[in-house]
C-alpha cells in the first residue's frame, strides 16, 4: 500500500504535466468537434468520415506509410547487419551518420528532397518532384535510421551460437538466416516496422513541403482543415480517428515488444571481417548511404550557390529578414530562440523522463502495482503517436483562459516540445534502469546506504551516460520539432524550422537560398548533437 | 578418419592453439582435456569450421577441409548449453537437420532419437520448459539425427550439476557406442573424459601435451602438470619419489605422481609417518601426513580408524595409484 502510494506520488508531477499539457488540449480539440454548438453531435463526425476527400486522404496515408515502411525495412535490414556485425573501416562514423536523419528537422528533409528532385536538381530528370514517390522516399529517408537502430541493436546482441549450431547441423547461410536468425529478429523487425509506420502515418513536415495541397495525409489534412479551412469539426473527426488507430498500433507494438522470445540470450557479438559472401550486403549498405547522403549533399551544395555561382551569400543573408520582408526577425535571431527553447525543452523532458522511467522500471510486488506501472508506461507513450498538430492546436484553444492563460507564455513552446521528446527520453532511460538488478540496490541498502546513497552508488554510475544521451536526443528533437511549434511559436519569436517553412512559402530567389542555408545550419546543429550522443555509445538511444 | 596436422589457430594474431597434430579413427571417441583457457574449445571450433586455422591442415579421410564451410562438413556440433532453437519444439529441433535435407520419415526418426536419449513423448514440448539435463539430451538427439560422420561435443555436461553430470556421462557413453558415432569431445573434467571417451588428448596453453589410449595416459602422465590435472594429488621428486617407490617395491625414478589414496594407514605398512591433520568424509578419513624420508603427503584411513594430529601411523603404498613420470623436474610440485 505504502509502495503504491509512493509510486503515485513520484508519478504525480509528470502525470499532472501530461494531463494539463497533453490530455487537456487534445480533449479540448476533440470536444470542439464532438460538441460543435455545445450539444453532443457525433453524427457530424460520422458525416465527415464519408467525404470522398477524407477517403482519399485516409487511403493515401495508409498506402504511403505502408510503402515507406516497406522501403525503410528493405533498406534498413542489410545496413543493420553490416553496421552491427561486420568490422570495416569507418563503421562507427557511418553508424552515427545514419542516425542523424531521424532527428533532422522534417522541414529540412522536405527542402532537401525538393532540391534533389526538383526540375533543376541532380535527379530532376526523373520527374519525381511533387509525386507520391517523392513523399514515400522522403518518409523512408527518416525512418531507415529507425530500422537500422532497432534491428541493428537486436542483431548486435544476438547470440551467434544458435546460428553456428544450425550451420554445424548442415544449414547453409540462407537457411540459417531463414530458420534461426529471422525468427530471433522478428520481434525487433515487427516493432521497428510498426513504429516506422506510426511515424510515417503521422508524417507532417515532409508531406507538407513535398505534397503541397495535392497529396495530404491525415496529419497535414488536420493542419489544413484547422488553419486554412477552419473546419474544426472535420479536423476533430480526423484527430479522433488518428487517436484510435495510433492507440491500437501502440498496443499491438507494445504486445510485440512485451513477448520477445524469452530464451533469446543477449551477448554482444564480436564483429567479424567481411567475407566475399558479404559483398551484396555491403553494396546494399552503400545504396542506403547514398540514399541518405544524396539529399543532404544536394542541400549543402544548393545553399552554397547564388544565381548559379558559388557563394556564401545565402549564409550572409541569414542576418537579414529576407526578400520582401518575408520574416519579422532575422534567421540568426530565430536560431537563438531555437537554442533557448531547446534547452528549456530538454530539462523539462529529462526531469519528467527520469521520474517516469524510475517509476515504471522499479520491480512491482503486487499485481495492482504492476498494473499501475504498465498503465503509466502506456500513458506517457501517447505523445509518440498523437498528431503534434492536434496538440498544438489544442494548446491554442484550451490554454487561453485563466487560470491557464499561457498563450503568451515563453514556456508554451518548450513544454509542447518536451512532450514530443518525452517518449524518446523514457525509451532511452527505461531499459537502462530496468537492467540494473534490484539486488544491487538491496545489497547497498544492507551495507548501510540510505535511499539517496543507494541511487548515487548503484543507479548513477550506470545511468549518467544514458542520461546525457537522452538529453542530447531531446535537444535534437526539440531543435527540429515543427508540427506543434508551427501553431504555438509567436511570429516575433519563431524557431528555425518555422522560419524555414515561411521562407520556402515566400516568393523570391533569395528567400529560397536562405531557406537552404538555414536548413544546413539546423541540420548541422542537430547532426553535431547526435554525433556527440553516438560517442556515448548508449545502446538504447533510438530504440523503441 | 579425422586428421589434424600441425594445426594452429589465432585470434587477432595471438596464437590460441599451436601446432596440434592428432588422428581420430572412425568409431573412436576422443576427449580433449584441458583447463579453461587452454584453447580446447577453439580447437573444436576450428574442426567444425567456425574458426579458420592459421596454420596446418585439418582433413577428413585425406580431404583437406580448409575450404569446406561448416554446413558442408557433415559434422554436428553440440554446445555446452545445448543452443536449442527456442522458437521450435523439441521435435522440430531434433528434426531440424532432417528437414534441411528434406529427408523422409522425419517423425519416426525423431521418435527413435527421443527414445535413444530417454525423452519419449517430449516432441511437442518447448525447450524453455525443459530442465538442464533434458535440454542437453535434446541437443544430443538433434546432433545425432542425421548420423554425422563426426560429432563434436563442447563441454557437453559441464553446465549440469554433479549428480546429473555423472549419470548423463554414462548415458552419453552408451549412446555414442550404440550409434557407433565418431566423436570429439572437449572437457575440463577428467572424470567426464574417462567415462565417455576411449582416447585422451591433453591440451595446455594451446599445445598438445600428451595423446593416447585413455588408460595409458592415465597410467603415465607426460609431465607433473598433466599428472596434477588428471587428478593426481601430488607429484613427489628426488629422494621422496625414491622412498615411496621403494616402499612399493619399484625401482627409483626422478618423480612420481601420487593419488590421494595411494598411501593408506595399515598396521604393517612399510612407511612411517606423523599425522598432521585429519578430516572425516563419508567414505574414509583423509589425512595429511609427514612421512619419514618423504615429507608432506596425503593418505587415507578407513572410518573405524581415526588417527589424531601428532599420532604416529604406518602407511601402505598402493602401486596402482602411483604414476612414474619420465620427465624429471616438477616445477609446480607443490600444487594440489
Amino acid at each position: 500500500m505504502r509502495r503504491t502510494a509512493a509510486l503515485l506520488a513520484l508519478a504525480l508531477g509528470p502525470v499532472l504535466v501530461l494531463g494539463v499539457f497533453f490530455v487537456l488540449p487534445v480533449s479540448g480539440m476533440l470536444a470542439r468537434g464532438l460538441w460543435p454548438d455545445g450539444t453532443f453531435d457525433p453524427g457530424a463526425v460520422a458525416e465527415v468520415l464519408t467525404r470522398p476527400r477524407v477517403h482519399r486522404v485516409l487511403w493515401f496515408t495508409a498506402w504511403s506509410a505502408g510503402a515507406a515502411t516497406l522501403v525503410s525495412v528493405a533498406l534498413g535490414l542489410p545496413a543493420a547487419y553490416a553496421l552491427h556485425r561486420l568490422a570495416f573501416p569507418l563503421r562507427r562514423v557511418i553508424r552515427a551518420a545514419l542516425l542523424v536523419p531521424f532527428v533532422l528537422p522534417t522541414v529540412v528533409v522536405g527542402v532537401a528532397f525538393k532540391q534533389l528532385l526538383g526540375e533543376s536538381g541532380p535527379l530532376g530528370f526523373l520527374g519525381l518532384d511533387g509525386t507520391p514517390v517523392a513523399i514515400v522516399l522522403g518518409l523512408a529517408f527518416f525512418n531507415v535510421s529507425v530500422v537500422i537502430r532497432v534491428v541493428g541493436s537486436a542483431w548486435e546482441s544476438l547470440d551467434v551460437r544458435p546460428a553456428e549450431a544450425a550451420a554445424a547441423l548442415g544449414a547453409g547461410p540462407v537457411q540459417v538466416f531463414r530458420t534461426v536468425t529471422l525468427p530471433a529478429l522478428r520481434p525487433a523487425i515487427v516493432s521497428a516496422a510498426s513504429v516506422v509506420f506510426l511515424f510515417c502515418a503521422a508524417g507532417f513536415g515532409v508531406v507538407l513541403t513535398l505534397g503541397g495541397l495535392r497529396y495530404s495525409t491525415v496529419e497535414t489534412e488536420i493542419y489544413l482543415l484547422t488553419t486554412n479551412l477552419l473546419d474544426l469539426q472535420a479536423a476533430a473527426a480526423l484527430s479522433i480517428l488518428q487517436l484510435v488507430v495510433v492507440s491500437v498500433l501502440l498496443v499491438i507494438s507494445g504486445r510485440l515488444r512485451a513477448v520477445p522470445d524469452p530464451g533469446v540470450s543477449r551477448v554482444l557479438a564480436r564483429p567479424r571481417r567481411p567475407r566475399p559472401g558479404d559483398v551484396p550486403v555491403l553494396l546494399a549498405t552503400g545504396v542506403v548511404l547514398l540514399f541518405v547522403g544524396l539529399p543532404v549533399l544536394t542541400l549543402v551544395a544548393g545553399s552554397l550557390q547564388v544565381d548559379g555561382a558559388w557563394s556564401l551569400g545565402n549564409y550572409r543573408a541569414l542576418g537579414s529578414t529576407g526578400d520582401q520582408q518575408a520574416l519579422l526577425v532575422p534567421v540568426t535571431e530565430a536560431l537563438g530562440f531555437s537554442l533557448r527553447t531547446a534547452v528549456d525543452a530538454t530539462w523539462m523532458s529529462l526531469l519528467m523522463g527520469v521520474l517516469v522511467a524510475t517509476v515504471v522500471t522499479r520491480r512491482s510486488r503486487t499485481r495492482a502495482e504492476r498494473r499501475v506501472r504498465s498503465a503509466l508506461d502506456g500513458f506517457f507513450m501517447l505523445p509518440l503517436g498523437v498528431s503534434a498538430v492536434t496538440v498544438g492546436f489544442g494548446f491554442l484553444i484550451t490554454l487561453d483562459s485563466p487560470p491557464l492563460d499561457l498563450r503568451d507564455s515563453p514556456l508554451l513552446v518548450p513544454i509542447a516540445q518536451a512532450l514530443v521528446a518525452l517518449p524518446l527520453v523514457i525509451r532511452t532511460l527505461a531499459p537502462v534502469l530496468h537492467g540494473i538488478d534490484d539486488r544491487q540496490r538491496q545489497a547497498a541498502a544492507s551495507l548501510g546506504a540510505g535511499p539517496l546513497r543507494t541511487v548515487l552508488t548503484v543507479d548513477l554510475p550506470v545511468v549518467w551516460k544514458p542520461l546525457l544521451a537522452a538529453a542530447g536526443f531531446a535537444f535534437a528533437v526539440s531543435l527540429g520539432e515543427f508540427g506543434a511549434t508551427s501553431f504555438l511559436a509567436r511570429d516575433d519569436q519563431p524557431t528555425v524550422p518555422v522560419v524555414i517553412f515561411r521562407l520556402i512559402g515566400h516568393p523570391g530567389a533569395m528567400n529560397y537560398g536562405m531557406a537552404l542555408a538555414a536548413s544546413v545550419v539546423l541540420a548541422a546543429a542537430t547532426a553535431l548533437v547526435m554525433l556527440l550522443v553516438e560517442r556515448l555509445r548508449v545502446p538504447s538511444v533510438g530504440a523503441f | 578418419m579425422l586428421s589434424l596436422a600441425g594445426v594452429s589457430v589465432a585470434y587477432d594474431g595471438v596464437p590460441v592453439v599451436r601446432d596440434v597434430t592428432l588422428d581420430l579413427p572412425d568409431g573412436g571417441v576422443l576427449a580433449v582435456l584441458g583447463p579453461s583457457g587452454s584453447g580446447k574449445s577453439t580447437l573444436l571450433r576450428a574442426v567444425a569450421g567456425l574458426e579458420p586455422a592459421s596454420g596446418g591442415r585439418i582433413s577428413w579421410d585425406g580431404q583437406d577441409l580448409a575450404r569446406v564451410p561448416t554446413h558442408k562438413r557433415g559434422f554436428a556440433l553440440m554446445f555446452q548449453d545445448g543452443q536449442l532453437f527456442n522458437h521450435l519444439t523439441v521435435g522440430r529441433n531434433i528434426g531440424y537437420a532432417l528437414r534441411l535435407r528434406r529427408a523422409r520419415g522425419i517423425d519416426a526418426r525423431v521418435g527413435e532419437l527421443l527414445e535413444l536419449v530417454g525423452l519419449t513423448g517430449y516432441a511437442d514440448r518447448l525447450p524453455a520448459t525443459l530442465s538442464g539435463g533434458e535440454r542437453q539430451r535434446v541437443a544430443l538427439a538433434r546432433a545425432l539425427a542425421v548420423e554425422p560422420r563426426l560429432l563434436l561435443l563442447d563441454e557437453p555436461l559441464s553446465a549440469l550439476d554433479a549428480g546429473l553430470r555423472e549419470r548423463l556421462a554414462g548415458d552419453l557413453h552408451r549412446i555414442l557406442r550404440a550409434a557407433g558415432t565418431t566423436a570429439l569431445m572437449v572437457t575440463h573434467d577428467h572424470d567426464e573424459a574417462f567415462t565417455v571417451a576411449d582416447r585422451l588428448a591433453v591440451l595446455r596453453d594451446g599445445v598438445l601435451v600428451q595423446e593416447g589410449d585413455i588408460a595409458a595416459v592415465w597410467r603415465a602422465p607426460a609431465d607433473p602438470a598433466t599428472a596434477l590435472f588428471l587428478g593426481y594429488a601430488r607429484v613427489l621428486v628426488g629422494p621422496a619419489a625414491g622412498a615411496v617407490l621403494a616402499a612399493a617395491g619399484r625401482p627409483p625414478a626422478a618423480s612420481v605422481a601420487v593419488r590421494r589414496s595411494a598411501l593408506s594407514v595399515a598396521a604393517d605398512g612399510r612407511l612411517a609417518a606423523t599425522v598432521r591433520s585429519a578430516r572425516a568424509t563419508p567414505e574414509q578419513v583423509r589425512l595429511v601426513v609427514d612421512v619419514d624420508g618423504v615429507g608432506e603427503a596425503d593418505a587415507v584411513a578407513s572410518l573405524d580408524r581415526h588417527p589424531g594430529p601428532g599420532e604416529r601411523v604406518r602407511l601402505d603404498v598402493d602401486v596402482t595409484r602411483l604414476a612414474v613420470i619420465p620427465t624429471g623436474v616438477a616445477e609446480d610440485q607443490s600444487l594440489h
